[in-house]
């Protein structure tokens, strides 16, 4: 026998003691109470991680960081890659996805241009066209000003921006996606009308308010917490209708929890943006439940504890019925504030 | 001297066997990732992250920037060697390097290349070991209006010094902002020139064009020109080596010019692209060898390649203490910082001493055996050229192909790139330049971008190109750049008639 036949039947022999082990496992797994764990599906290649948005933004750390969670913790067998396709403001992620029918080796993370690159763009694809998994978690969006403007309240900026005219620059990501949603919904609810500067990246967004080259953003939390813990931002209130739970202190005097919401400040405006797994549509039940499954062992990970409580995420998580309803909630109410906008294509 | 101690710190922390040893196994990744053409380094990172998961978060940033270090090397050896940019900073080094390759100095090109990768570097990090905090706050003063001079500097560094015929220079820079502005237009949110096709909407990729237009025109040329590679007579013992260490001191002033911009640009995130080229343009036209440039001067090899790693070094700086991502691969770093539970932003510097002194020390120490690395293995690539074209053209394509394809994941990539490898021999044919066409399209659309946003800031008035020093400086620049040709002519009329 030569040397590489050897090497062949001692891998095969590790084969069959591994598929031995296996086996034990898994009758001891029939015999404990789960059953439906046991017989149920799992991926048996690649599972392709689809980020339709560019590197470093938000959806894309969390994307890396669930990739993380999983390898560290071993919760799935096969390996999970992350790709960004965020050509078009995304749409190429999507009908990337929409056009997998039927696959269940591909997963994406979505955001709020879920509902708006359709309705901002055109371009012909809907929520209705993926199987829906996972609620992960709902994203805050927080008013903030240069810490050397000497706007302390929501309330008095807003006088500021009322009597200048339109002269004040609002900085956010991207054009008729979710941070000019929120301007023109400011300025519905107040009559105070800014002058809207988009760039390409939340990070990019923080730091021209740090270097004061706009008046305010709408910046996630995570975005600006560092330059808010520096002492370069303020924070003045949170777009959302309670207030965030974290107590614990991020600078030396406050903690999430003591950013008042906007309603409560006098500027009575809310939005909170998605952040959700998706299958592609006609997958099989079994199949959309390992991936329920997956995401919800990954919730209960202390690290993703921490990342939510870093990132002062709204933890609201939702799948099956619930998170459908919860679906068509937030398109319709997409269309509408983009139709009040002027946004529609 | 607060900095010196902890910098002794960072090397004691960075010093120990194991991240040594994650030092080299991340330069030989990084030189792999650098040589094969679209992997860049953001996406070898991207893609190796996930292995230092359970990692110590200062090894693995040692290990990652390490890859970082190693892919600015590799970018240029088949630049030099095929005129295939690895890497989108290699483009200008492709000018002279691959001229010199031709005429069998494939040893003296690379080597000049890495030593000047090195120098750059080293520069850029003394900078970061002892100017970290004024240069972090240098680069919040760059707003849109900023941003767009910076830009203008970097084209009309490169127009003002076409050698051919200026209207050729700027029907191609024309061609690559046509380009440039397919896909989403990010100010106002609206598709353009996608024909209603999914696959335009990504646009154009710089890489896939760069890869095209270089490479495989590079191949059709040679098969025109008889299946054989110029210069295959490359010496390959190391005594080359020595011998162009001997020459470098004299491009002192071009190397010093060069870590000067590619400071510049990485700090305010203009990128190492934008250096490479413009450090290139500048030393063309200040140098006295000047009009030697493109026929394979070292001069012109030295230029881009140090600035380019100044810049790739200091595009660190600003994600460190500011948590802004200088490059798309500081960005993709940045997202690892979070996932080894670590927050990046200013107080970075305070609260992980241990973790940023390591990184700075590791970053003396990893360009350290990255040059070792690379330096030793000259005569192997030099050798390569050895290779009948038959059987290496065909490796080649394969690999362009694989390296088109993994930037976006999309087989029309693959067809892009056949279709600018004709176009780029059609340019060569025709004698029309492709820098500036590339130029446009790798900084066309943030151009305009910058331009509109500043427009909007200003309400639609020029005058915020001047509104502050440093604007109404840097466009200053950029104008007597452009006007440059045409001053020193009316000069040389003048002393003429005189």
């Amino acid at each position: 026998m030569n040397a590489f036949a050897r090497v062949r039947l001692q891998h095969a022999r590790r084969r069959l003691t591994l598929s031995a082990c296996a086996a034990t496992l898994l009758s001891a797994l029939v015999a404990a109470p789960s059953p439906a764990l046991a017989q149920g599906w799992e991926p048996t290649r690649t599972v392709e991680f689809i980020v339709p948005a560019g590197t470093g933004g938000g959806a894309d750390q969390m994307a890396r960081f669930i990739q993380g969670v999983i390898q560290k913790n071993n919760l799935m067998k096969q390996p999970l890659v992350v790709v960004n396709k965020g050509g078009g403001a995304g749409a190429e992620g999507f009908l990337d996805i929409k056009n997998s029918k039927g696959d269940p080796h591909k997963i994406v993370i979505t955001l709020s241009n879920l509902f708006t690159t359709p309705l901002a763009t055109g371009v012909p694809f809907d929520w209705t066209d993926l199987t829906p998994v996972s609620m992960m978690a709902l994203d805050q969006f927080v008013l903030w000003v240069n810490a050397k403007s000497p706007y302390k309240t929501a309330k008095e900026y807003i006088e500021a921006v009322r009597a200048a005219g339109g002269k004040m620059r609002m900085g956010g990501t991207g054009s008729r996606q979710e941070d000019q949603i929120i301007t023109v919904s400011i300025t519905r609810a107040t009559g105070a009308r800014f002058t809207y500067i988009p760039f390409k990246g939340g990070g990019e967004v923080a730091t021209q308010l740090v270097g004061g080259h706009v008046d305010s953003t709408v910046n996630n939390p995570i975005e600006a917490v560092a330059q808010w813990r520096a002492g370069a931002l303020r924070p003045l209130c949170v777009f959302d209708d309670e207030r965030m739970p974290y107590k614990a202190r991020v600078t030396d005097t406050m903690a999430w929890s003591d950013i008042p919401t906007c309603r409560e400040a006098g500027v009575p405006t809310d939005y909170v943006m998605l952040r959700g797994i998706f299958m592609a549509g006609g997958v099989t039940p079994a199949q959309r439940d390992f991936y329920v499954n997956l995401m919800r062992r990954i919730r209960e990970t202390p690290e993703w504890r921490r990342f939510m409580e870093e990132g002062a995420f709204n933890t609201t998580a939702l799948s099956g019925e619930p998170f459908v309803e919860w679906l068509k909630r937030a398109k319709e109410e997409h269309r509408a504030l983009m139709k009040e906008a002027g946004f529609l294509k | 001297m607060d900095e010196l101690q902890s910098l002794w710190q960072g090397f004691a922390v960075a010093l120990t066997a194991q991240n040594v040893l994650l030092m080299f196994l991340g330069i030989t990744l990084g030189v792999l990732i650098g040589v094969l053409p679209g992997l860049g380094g953001a996406n070898g990172i991207a893609i190796l992250l996930p292995l230092t998961f359970t990692m110590s978060p200062t090894s693995a940033i040692i290990m990652l920037s390490c890859i970082y270090w190693g892919a600015l090397f590799g970018g240029a050896i088949t630049s030099i060697l095929f005129n295939i940019p690895g890497e989108p900073w290699s483009v200008a080094t492709t000018f002279d390097g691959h001229p010199m390759a031709q005429q069998g100095r494939a040893g003296e090109a690379l080597t000049a290349a890495f030593t000047g990768s090195f120098v750059g570097a080293l520069v850029a990090v003394v900078m970061i070991t002892f100017l970290a905090p004024l240069v972090a706050e240098f680069a919040l003063k760059f707003g849109p209006p900023e941003y767009f001079a910076v830009y203008l500097l970097a084209f009309c560094s490169f127009v003002g010094m076409g050698k051919g015929s200026p209207w050729k220079t700027i029907a191609a820079m024309m061609l690559g902002f046509a380009m440039a502005a397919v896909g989403m237009d990010t100010v106002t949110g609206q598709l353009r020139l996608t024909f209603g096709s999914t696959e335009l909407m990504r646009g154009f990729d710089f890489l896939v064009a760069v890869i095209g237009l270089f490479g495989i025109g590079e191949i059709l040329l040679t098969m025109e020109e008889g299946l054989e590679f110029k210069g295959r007579s490359a010496r390959i013992n190391a005594r080359v080596v020595l011998e162009t260490w001997a020459q470098l001191p004299k491009f002192w002033a071009t190397s010093l010019r060069a870590c000067l911009i590619g400071c510049w640009m990485g700090v305010t995130p203009g990128g190492a692209t934008p250096a490479s080229f413009m450090s290139y343009g500048v030393a063309k036209n200040i140098s006295k060898n000047g009009h030697n440039f493109g026929k394979g001067e070292m001069e012109g090899v030295v230029a881009p390649e140090t600035a380019a790693h100044a810049a790739g070094t200091s595009a660190l700086l600003p994600m460190l203490a500011l948590g802004i991502p200088g490059s798309p691969t500081a960005a993709v770093l940045l997202g690892g910082l979070l996932i080894w539970g670590l927050q990046p932003g200013p107080l970075l510097f305070v609260e992980q001493k241990e973790f940023v002194w390591g990184l700075i020390a590791s970053m003396y120490l990893g360009n350290i055996v990255g040059l070792i690395v690379v330096l030793t293995t000259v005569p192997l690539f030099a050798a390569i050229l050895r290779v009948p074209f038959s059987i290496i053209a065909p490796i080649i394509i394969v690999v362009c192909a694989i390296g088109a394809f993994t930037v976006h994941n999309a087989m029309l990539d693959v067809w892009l790139m056949m279709l600018f490898g004709v176009a780029g021999y059609v340019f060569k044919k025709l004698d029309y330049p492709m820098a500036p066409m590339v130029l446009a399209l790798v900084l066309g659309d943030r151009a305009e971008d910058s331009f509109r946003q500043a427009m909007l800031m200003s309400q639609g008035s020029l005058s915020i190109l001047w509104s502050n020093w440093l604007v109404g400086s840097i466009t200053a620049g950029a104008l007597l750049l452009l006007f440059w040709p045409l001053i020193t002519a009316l000069r040389a009329r003048r002393a003429g008639g005189a």
